[in-house]
Parts: structure tokens; C-alpha cells; sequence
């Protein structure tokens, strides 16, 4: 699951730079050039939904793969 | 240490009770903006409205940490494990971002356009390296400072492996401080108006009230609300743009508009276009301007235009700004100081999303700041600019210098460092005086939340790792207590000197220090976790290695653009240290006795990424831990 989320986590942020300036050509939403916008907003909101996902990920199926999920909160059944 | 169990319930009632007091800070806050803006309105003057900004948020860190005081174990430490995530990530967020995303960031993005995207990629995207591959390792393994990891994993050789990665800490803390410092000295030119030299050592002193105070409970609730304030500093004025220029007060959306127009006004200038990638040509400018400030000769200027357009720059200087990020993981401390494992990963979502709030407006504060200038102030008559300039022109941080004597401003006859576009910018823009004040008073809250952690680590390396674990193991603690606060003082001191020929940039600075930390402990962190057969001759050499080569190739690019690699400036010079690093690592590892079994089977165990793990008794987590607690963090 790491290797996978890093494989997006490198295509977010290393792969649109090199092509940024055939990406400006393009105009999306309130005029923003797409090179320039995958740097500075796509990538971002990428990587927030990365660290969120990785969390949620960790909390509800990893602690239950290893057994360790510890206290509170877990009504539906835990088949590992 | 034992761990306290806070019920469900307790943490709800918390979590309410902190819910209120912050609301109503933050209210108290707003009102306290809008009564100043009212004031000014009934004429109170700019010097006055500049000193209640400073005294009022500096006296409200001093009280919230005086009512915080402890000398409860638990609550020194990491803040009775109590802290919910979402405050938790607030106080990270605080920590985390420093003078350099503050004041520094946009005026950067600015400057370069899209070069300086770098920045915001750089600084997000290192913390989904940082959460993936070393989080939950490393608070796992229950060490917090890297000499400490470093020293645990690398037993064998616990000694030398702790001199060394405390050598490194310690120098990359203090070029991180040294940024710090100049951000505020800055801040304390305009905001008291006095000269930037000046500036630097009132601002010092503020640092040092800070961190004296102390403590990881005060800092924590300090910094939650340093970070309001410096939330709320930074989107007033992008907002008031925003709806200035597109109608529309959102700013983060509406600026492809701004973007658009600029490019439209750069074409019709015949400017560089704003948006246009790689367009930064190497050039020895700063190092010409540090020189005349230290009074040597100003050596030749050079200009190397041969990578233009090529895209190995940006992508390594964003390689090691995330590199790097994942390499001061000091930060990680922060993850100990809520109630549960489950708590800290959400916690670690709540800091990046509390970071990416900034980091996502940034961009946009850049660009309305732009068009302003362009279509408001380039084509003016030089004599009837407004006082603003004449205010920054008195710090020696904007100059206008009319090249074809027609009285008329054009873009390239002004020249802006681009640390002050930021706090200018208010003013540039006609707002009210009330809220460029506030701008700077969030800047001041960003510099100082990471600047008496960055401290506190200096001073940690100082005279836990070096002093009491090396050179005098029988120090007793009144001696370690002192050594400590003697350092702090020492280290503030010795930045503010550091701070005074203004090197570089401040994201410059930073970046320095970002590299030289992905060029020594990202490798040594990321193998010591990863690969069981790393071992402590191997992780020394490779530290060795990697500073040696980042040191040399950012002191000959930065006196002389024409030695590089691909284009690569002397702020990336990192990656060049880090496949050093990696490699000496792995060859020396393979060419030397593996680790002892108990530290492989330690290592084994660390791949599992939940639960908690027993250490082999060799550094009790509570002592080595403690007094690096101050969380340093981010820029």
C-alpha cells in the first residue's frame, strides 16, 4: 500500500513539471494556466488526500491486520 | 515514562473546553483588528497602531504560557497526552511554517513565477514522505531527535554516530534560525521602524523571552494560537485583494484571473512571462550582495543562462525540500503528545492540512500582489508614488532607481527583496495601515513558533548529546539545565551575526537548510529503517560524506554560477550529498561486520508499522527525549 500511495505521491508532484509549459497552453477553471496550476493547487490537494487516506488506511485496516487495534469504537466484525 | 490513560470522555470535554476558549480568542482577536482599523480611521497613527500589534500578541504568548507553567513530568514532556488531533495539528501547523512560508514564500513565487512553485510542492509533498515512510516508524521506535534514533539504532557504534548526527543538527538548526532571525528583523524594521540591523537584535530578544518560557504544555497552546493569528493575518489581505481585483472574496479560486491579466500586462511590457517555467538563470547576485554588506570587494557578477528552460532544477530542488522535510523529523514529537496511535495519524492529516491552508493561498497572495504592482504602481510618476515606498526605501529593502531618467516607474527600475512583498503588500495596495501591522504580527508569530524550537534543539545537541553524553556523563542535571540555557543564548546570538550580511533570501536560507538535512539523515533515517543490514560505520561515513559534499558544491556554486551540474543551484546541492551519503552507506555498511543481532531483530520488529515496541534498554526514552521537546519544526 506504501509503494502504491508513494507512486501517486511521485506522479503528483515529479511528472506535470517537465511538460509545464505545453500544460499552460491550457485554461482551466477561473483562467489558470494547467502547468501552473497542478503545481500550485493539484499536487497540494493531492498530497493532503494522500496523508488523510494513509491515516484512515492505518486506523481501520492495518490495526486490525496485525490484531492491534486497542480500545474503543469498533461495532462490525474484525475478520482478518 | 508511564503512559497516562485519558478516557473517551475526558478528551471530549477537552476538546469542547478548547473549542470555546479558542472561538472566543479568535473573536476577541478579530475585534481587536477591526477596533484598530476603527481607530485609524479616527486618525491614531501608524506608530502606535505597529507597537499594539507587537505588544499585544507577544504579551498574549507570555500569558497563555505563564498560565500553562508546569512542573508536572507528564505536562513538561509532551503536554499531559492530552491534546486533541485537531489542536494538535494546529500547533504543528504553527511550528511548522516559519518566517520562510510566512513573509518569504509568496514574495519568492512573486519574484520567479512559476520557479517558485518549487516551495509549495517542496514543503507539502515532504510531508507525505515524512507520514508514509517515517512516522509511524519512528514513534514506533520512541526516539525523537535524530542523534537519539540515530544513536539507538546504530549502537555499536552509539558514540561517534551521536557526535556526528549532533554535529549535523546542529549546523542545520542554525542556518534554519539564521533565516528566522533575518524574517525578523525585517518584521521589526517596519514594524518599529528602525534600520534592519537594528531590527534583528530587538527581535532577537523576543526569540529568547519565548523560548526561556519554555516547556512542551505552554508551547503547545502557544502555538495554536500563533498559528490563528497567522492564519488570519495572511488571508485578511489576499481576501481584500481578491475581492478588489475579481469581485469575488475567494481568493484561492479567482486568481487564474489575476494570473491572466498579469501575463497580459508582462506581454504588452515585454516582461518575462509570469508563468512560464524555468526561466532562472544561475547568477552569483546574492553572494555580490552579502559581500558588499561584509565590506569585501564585490567579486565579478556571472550569469549562467545555459539551463534555462530545463526542468532538472526545479525538480531537484523540490526533491530536496521534501527530502529534507522527512530529514528534520523533530517534528514527529508532536505525534507523542496525543492520547492514542490513532489519534496521531489523524493528527498528522489535521498538520497538513492545517499547513496547506497557507501554502494553497500563497500562490494567489503572489499573484494579486503582482498585477497590483504592475497595473498600479509600474507607469506611475516616480515623485508621486505613495509614502509606502519611501517607508520601505528607509530599510534599504526596495530600491527605485529611475534608469532612463523620464520620472516614470518601469518594472525593471524597481528592485524588491523579495522577503518584503508580503508585508508590503497591504500597503501596495492601499488597505488600511491596521492591516499591514497585522500581516507582520503573524509574520513575527511565524518566525518566533519555530525559531525558539530550532533553538531548543541546538541547545539540546549541545548539552545532552555532545555535553552529558559524551564529554561529561556525569553531569548532573542543574549542569545539563544550565549548559542548555547557556547555549540558547549563545546560538541566538551567534544567528543574529549570521543574520546581519543577509545571505540569501529567506526561503534561500531555509532550502540550505533543507538540503544539508536530506544529504545526512534522510538516507541514515530512511536505510537504519528500511535495511537491517545498515550499520553504524556505514551511517557515519555516509553523514561524513553527504555534508562534505553539500558544503563544497553550495560554497562553489554560490560564489560561481559556472560550476554546476545540469543547472542544479547551490540551493539543491543537497542531492548531490545524499547519493553520496547513500552510497558510502551502503558500501561501507557491506565492507564492515554487520550489527549485532539484538539491534536486527530491533529493526525487524520496527517494520510493523502499529503497536508499540520494548527497547533494548541502552537510552530511556523520557530522558533523551525531554529536552528536545520543544518541537522545532518547520520554515
Amino acid at each position: 500500500m506504501i509503494a502504491i500511495l508513494l507512486v501517486i505521491w511521485f506522479a503528483a508532484a515529479y511528472l506535470h513539471p517537465p511538460f509545464a509549459k505545453a500544460l499552460n497552453d491550457i485554461r482551466i477553471l477561473t483562467g489558470f494556466p494547467l502547468g501552473y496550476w497542478l503545481a500550485s493547487q493539484g499536487s497540494l490537494v493531492v498530497f493532503v488526500t494522500l496523508i488523510f487516506f494513509y491515516a484512515w488506511y492505518m486506523n481501520n485496516v492495518l490495526d486490525r491486520k496485525y490484531g492491534m487495534d486497542e480500545e474503543d469504537s469498533r461495532t462490525e466484525d474484525a475478520d482478518p | 515514562m508511564s503512559v497516562t490513560t485519558v478516557t473517551k470522555a475526558e478528551v471530549a470535554a477537552f476538546s469542547a473546553k478548547l473549542r470555546r476558549w479558542y472561538g472566543l480568542f479568535t473573536l476577541g482577536f478579530l475585534i481587536f483588528v477591526l477596533v484598530m482599523l476603527g481607530l485609524e480611521q479616527l486618525g491614531l497613527g501608524r506608530r502606535p497602531i505597529g507597537y499594539a500589534f507587537l505588544l499585544l500578541t507577544l504579551s498574549m504568548y507570555a500569558v497563555i504560557g505563564i498560565l500553562n507553567f508546569t512542573r508536572k513530568l507528564d505536562e513538561y514532556y509532551v503536554a499531559g497526552r492530552k491534546v486533541p488531533p485537531f489542536f494538535n495539528g494546529m500547533a504543528t501547523g504553527a511550528d511548522w511554517m516559519s518566517a520562510a512560508s510566512f513573509i518569504s514564500m509568496a514574495g519568492t513565487i512573486w519574484l520567479l513565477g512559476y520557479d517558485g512553485l518549487a516551495y509549495v510542492m517542496g514543503w507539502t509533498g515532504g510531508y507525505v514522505l515524512l507520514a508514509l515512510l517515517f512516522a509511524p516508524y519512528i514513534r514506533k521506535f520512541g526516539q525523537f531527535t535524530i542523534p537519539d534514533f540515530v544513536a539507538t539504532r546504530f549502537a555499536e557504534r552509539a558514540k561517534a554516530a551521536r557526535i556526528t548526527s549532533a554535529v549535523c543538527a546542529i549546523l542545520i538548526s542554525f542556518t534554519y534560525v539564521t533565516a528566522q532571525v533575518t524574517g525578523v528583523g525585517i518584521i521589526m524594521s517596519r514594524l518599529v521602524g528602525v534600520s534592519y540591523e537594528v531590527g534583528v537584535f530587538v527581535g532577537l530578544s523576543g526569540v529568547l523571552l519565548c523560548s526561556l518560557l519554555g516547556g512542551m504544555k505552554s508551547i503547545t497552546w502557544t502555538q495554536v494560537a500563533q498559528y490563528i493569528i497567522l492564519i488570519v493575518a495572511y488571508l485578511v489581505p489576499v481576501t481584500f485583494l481578491s475581492q478588489k481585483f475579481t469581485g469575488v472574496p475567494i481568493s484561492e479560486l479567482m486568481y487564474g484571473q489575476a494570473l491572466g491579466a498579469v501575463t497580459d500586462i508582462e506581454r504588452d511590457l515585454k516582461l518575462s512571462n509570469y508563468v512560464e517555467p524555468f526561466k532562472q538563470a544561475l547568477s552569483n547576485a546574492s553572494w555580490i550582495a552579502s559581500a558588499k554588506q561584509l565590506g569585501f570587494a564585490a567579486p565579478e557578477p556571472i550569469v549562467n543562462r545555459t539551463f534555462v528552460g530545463a526542468p532538472f532544477e526545479f525538480l531537484a530542488l523540490t526533491f530536496c525540500l521534501m527530502a529534507g522535510t522527512a530529514g528534520l523529523p523533530h517534528i514527529l514529537i508532536r505525534y507523542y503528545t496525543v492520547p492514542n496511535p490513532k489519534a496521531a495519524r489523524v493528527s498528522v492529516g489535521w498538520s497538513l492540512f492545517f499547513i496547506f491552508l497557507l501554502y494553497f493561498t500563497a500562490p494567489a497572495y503572489a499573484a494579486f500582489s503582482r498585477l497590483e504592482v504592475l497595473r498600479n504602481v509600474v507607469g506611475q510618476k516616480i515623485a508621486d508614488l505613495p509614502a509606502w515606498v519611501g517607508n520601505w526605501t528607509a530599510t534599504g529593502l526596495l530600491t527605485i532607481n529611475d534608469a532612463n531618467k523620464d520620472g516614470i516607474l518601469q518594472f525593471p527600475e524597481l528592485t524588491i527583496v523579495a522577503d518584503i512583498v508580503v508585508l508590503a503588500t497591504p500597503e501596495i495596495a492601499g488597505l488600511p495601515y491596521t492591516i499591514a501591522a497585522l500581516v507582520a504580527a503573524g509574520g513575527l508569530a511565524a518566525a518566533l513558533s519555530t525559531a525558539d524550537g530550532l533553538l531548543l534543539v541546538i541547545a539540546t545537541a549541545v548539552s545532552h548529546d555532545l555535553y552529558a553524553k559524551v564529554i561529561n556523563p556525569k553531569a548532573s542535571y542543574g549542569a545539563r539545565f544550565f549548559a542548555s540555557r547557556v547555549m540558547i543564548v549563545v546560538a541566538a546570538a551567534a544567528a543574529a551575526f549570521a543574520a546581519l550580511p543577509r545571505l540569501a533570501l529567506i526561503v534561500q536560507m531555509v532550502a540550505w537548510a533543507f538540503s544539508l538535512a536530506a544529504a545526512t539523515f534522510f538516507p541514515v533515517v530512511l536505510l537504519g529503517i528500511f535495511w537491517r543490514r545498515a550499520n553504524g560505520n556505514g551511517a557515519i561515513a555516509g553523514m561524513i560524506g553527504g555534508l562534505v559534499t553539500t558544503l563544497t558544491y553550495m560554497a562553489l556554486n554560490y560564489t560561481n554560477p559556472n560550476f554546476t551540474v545540469l543547472g542544479l543551484s547551490h540551493l539543491s546541492a543537497g542531492i548531490f550529498g545524499m547519493i553520496v551519503n547513500f552510497g558510502l552507506q551502503i558500501i561501507v555498511s557491506l565492507a564492515t561486520s554487520p550489527s549485532p543481532k539484538y539491534i536486527q531483530d530491533m529493526v525487524d520488529q520496527l517494520r510493523i508499522p502499529v503497536g508499540e515496541m520494548s527497547l533494548p534498554a541502552t537510552t530511556s526514552a523520557a530522558q533523551t527525549t525531554a529536552p528536545a521537546t520543544g518541537g522545532a519544526g518547520g520554515h
